[in-house]
């Protein structure tokens, strides 16, 4: 990193006021949260009716986009935890995205359940009535832990910066200083303070880790300990975690590439860590492409009867566009796009965390509908509906609006707090210069 | 000398049951004709609603109170009926894909129209094998997934066997369905259909009526005609005596006209259970499609469904 006066790294990096791209991009993220909020207003009143889910395809895209969003959020726990404990440093300016993208995930992961069930009204019940037999109350458990580390791994790392930003208080406005003094004013920067948090940094990135493991080998339960074809799979929490972290280290390469585009921060995310993080997403790709090939090679070798009619309507049936799209976008191209070098500058790297966040997406979907649509018991007695899935638009305005919900978090996160680390970015960069 | 007592209690309690059960069917069997000619009509009418949702004006002295039923605790409900355990057994060679069985549940369930506790699946394992009807119920597996998966203990398994669900506590997240492998439970999508008279009915997880929006649905093998002597529905709108109901610990099973020791019946038929090798350990049984009663007519019976 080029020497940068201190001065210059905090002006560089203190939130900034949306401008006219912003505004737009905020404003239509809002239009699509208003939206689902209106389908979810007519799901409330009509019931789940207005979906097109029913009684052999009862989970669709509410539940593909939960695991989607479980997924996406694990990259918290693989940027600031593993990457911490292993003693990496060039990765401290994507810790507060990786960490920014796993709350607001794992917050929407939480009421996209809510919105799945019939009776949201009685959610209590999980608490009056819980059975600890059941993965959903261990999903429900996991994913309040996660959400609660993640949320303190966000906060103790912002408290030198809070007290960076409450010195520009013409700069930040009533609301936002009271809101920074409120959450930091205790900070004094006391030689004290930095033993306590980073011991504590250091211990919940130690307990992160199984529990970021629990929230996504939990939420494959949620499949695996049921029966049916292509659910049924010892594979299956593995296969999951491995996905997870590739579609959240796809997530980061987006942030990161707008982020600094858009906030010109080129000196802050550079191109080395383009690089870095695009190796880091072909090796994910590959692990994930080696439990895909266990999951569907074995089962497709022995092509036992139930198995067969899931397998082939993925390879070659009604689902095989479908297939075939994740499995090459959200593995095989960014693979073959960042394995070279030139692939791993940061605009080819940006177009390939796309390619995976949105092939991951269609495989969770993947994942979760043909099983249904392959019962063990011929679909009889039921309207000609019931045999197909395809979700209604009330369906797509929810789904839509959760995704939408996120970013929203993510973006107004970063107007109001430094996305890159401004007090760490500080002291490697000392660091840096003694050395 | 402990084995000799134990299998004296046993004989006991079977004769105590099997004497319980023969007082019970003495007068009230439901398949002796009604001494219709001793009855002298009264002249005083009153309005009814049929079972076919008709009104219709009967003679008041046609009229016989009905025993009042002890109403059901959600805990008793919970709990079932002490001392039984029951079991279905279906005989496949007797089947006609009349769907008797099916209307006469959801009728006396109000199911929602198009869905159906009681789905008549066409079967056939392979090409050359041969095809027959498969009516299925609820299996009331003695190892069932759907009640291991529930969050909130909503759906149940009771000490007789029953699998029941409290449509006042299940949530609807629909993890029962997922984890059936029969296929078996159905889902309120929308506010169920009923008459103001049903719908105001208080939920009794023992009639499963009224049905409640966003909650999941499923056979229940009536436990409130069992527990008043009565055979379920489907079993007595079978005319061709497809189904069978009764108690394994009597040993009995009855469609109503015929009644075999059920340990009997299993052997000689070679009863068997769906998917075996899952381990639900169903409560339902099979009977083979061997000398099958009626010719496999899938397009003529699909017709006048």
């Amino acid at each position: 990193m080029e020497k940068i006066a201190e001065q210059k790294i905090i002006e560089d990096l203190l939130p900034q006021k949306f401008g006219k791209q912003g505004v737009i991009w905020v404003i239509s993220l809002l239009a699509m949260c208003a939206l689902g909020a209106y389908a979810y207003f007519r799901q409330l009143y009509y019931g789940l009716e207005v979906t097109n889910l029913r009684d052999y395809v009862s989970w669709g895209i509410y539940i593909s986009n939960f695991v989607f969003f479980v997924a996406i959020s694990l990259v918290g726990s693989l940027i600031t935890a593993v990457l911490r404990l292993s003693d990496v440093h060039w990765s401290t300016p994507l810790t507060r995205i990786a960490e920014i993208i796993a709350v607001s995930a794992i917050a929407f992961a939480g009421l996209i359940i809510i919105v799945d069930m019939g009776r949201p009204d009685r959610f209590y019940n999980l608490f009056t009535h819980g059975r600890l037999q059941s993965p959903i109350v261990w999903d429900v458990i996991v994913i309040t832990t996660y959400l609660l580390i993640s949320l303190l791994l966000l906060y103790f790392p912002l408290l030198p910066d809070l007290k960076i930003m409450i010195r520009y208080k013409d700069r930040n406005g009533k609301y936002l200083q009271k809101l920074y003094e409120f959450l930091g004013s205790f900070w004094k920067d006391k030689p004290e303070q930095f033993k306590i948090t980073d011991k504590a940094i250091n211990i919940l990135s130690i307990t992160i880790i199984p529990v970021a493991f629990a929230i996504h080998t939990v939420t494959s339960w949620l499949f695996a300990t049921t029966y049916r074809p292509g659910w049924d799979s010892t594979n299956f929490g593995a296969y999951f975690i491995s996905g997870a972290f590739l579609v959240g280290s796809g997530a980061v390469l987006i942030a990161m590439y707008v982020f600094r585009t858009h906030y010109k921060l080129e000196k802050y995310i550079t191109n080395d860590h383009f690089d870095k993080m695009g190796k880091i997403v072909v090796l994910l790709a590959l692990i994930y492409l080696y439990f895909n090939v266990n999951e569907f090679l074995v089962p497709a070798f022995k092509m036992k009867k139930s198995e067969e009619h899931h397998l082939m309507g993925l390879f070659t049936g009604e689902f095989a566009i479908a297939f075939w799209f994740a499995i090459s976008t959200a593995m095989l191209i960014p693979i073959l796009i960042l394995i070279f070098k030139k692939g791993r500058t940061p605009k080819a790297a940006f177009v390939a965390g796309i390619l995976v966040v949105v092939g991951s997406w269609f495989k969770r979907y993947l994942i979760v509908t043909p099983t249904l649509l392959h019962p063990f018991l011929p679909m009889s007695d039921v309207p000609e509906n019931y045999k197909h899935y395809f979700p209604s638009w009330e369906e797509w305005a929810i789904a839509g609006g959760s995704l939408a919900g996120a970013l929203l978090v993510i973006t107004f996160f970063a107007r109001i707090f430094p996305i890159i680390p401004i007090h760490e970015t500080i002291t490697e960069t000392n660091e840096h210069e003694k050395v | 000398m402990k084995t000799n007592e134990n299998s004296r209690r046993d004989f006991l309690a079977t004769t105590l049951i099997a004497g319980a059960a023969l007082a019970g069917c003495g007068t009230k069997s439901p398949f002796t004709p009604e001494e219709v000619a001793e009855i002298i009509p009264s002249g005083e009418m009153v309005k009814l609603l049929s079972v076919d949702g008709e009104i219709i004006e009967v003679d008041k002295a046609f009229l016989k109170p009905v025993p009042e039923m002890p109403s059901i605790t959600n805990e008793e409900a919970r709990i079932g009926i002490q001392g039984k355990k029951f079991a279905m057994v279906i005989d496949l060679s007797r089947c006609k894909n009349l769907k008797k069985c099916q209307s006469a549940c959801n009728h006396m369930h109000h199911v929602h129209p198009g869905q159906n506790w009681i789905k008549l699946n066409a079967m056939q394992e392979a090409d050359k094998t041969a095809p027959y009807w498969q009516p299925t119920t609820c299996m009331h597996c003695d190892e069932p997934p759907c009640v291991k998966v529930c969050p909130v203990d909503a759906t149940f398994k009771r000490k007789d066997g029953i699998v029941l669900i409290d449509s006042d506590r299940c949530v609807g997240c629909r993890f029962c369905m997922a984890a059936c492998p029969y296929s078996t439970r159905v889902f309120n999508w929308e506010e169920p259909k009923l008459e103001k008279e049903i719908a105001d009915q208080p939920y009794n997880c023992e009639t499963s009526v009224p049905q409640k929006k966003g909650t999941v649905g499923k056979c229940d093998f009536c436990p409130d005609m069992v527990r008043q002597g009565n055979l379920p529905h489907c079993v007595s709108a079978c005319p061709n005596g497809v189904f069978f109901f009764g108690d394994i610990l009597e040993d009995s099973v009855t469609n109503g006209a015929e009644t075999f020791r059920f340990s009997d019946l299993i052997k000689d038929k070679a009863g068997y259970r769906l998917m075996e090798d899952l381990g639900t350990k169903p409560s339902v049984y099979y009977l083979p499609p061997v000398n099958r009663n009626f010719p496999f007519e899938k397009e003529a019976s699909e017709g006048k469904a």
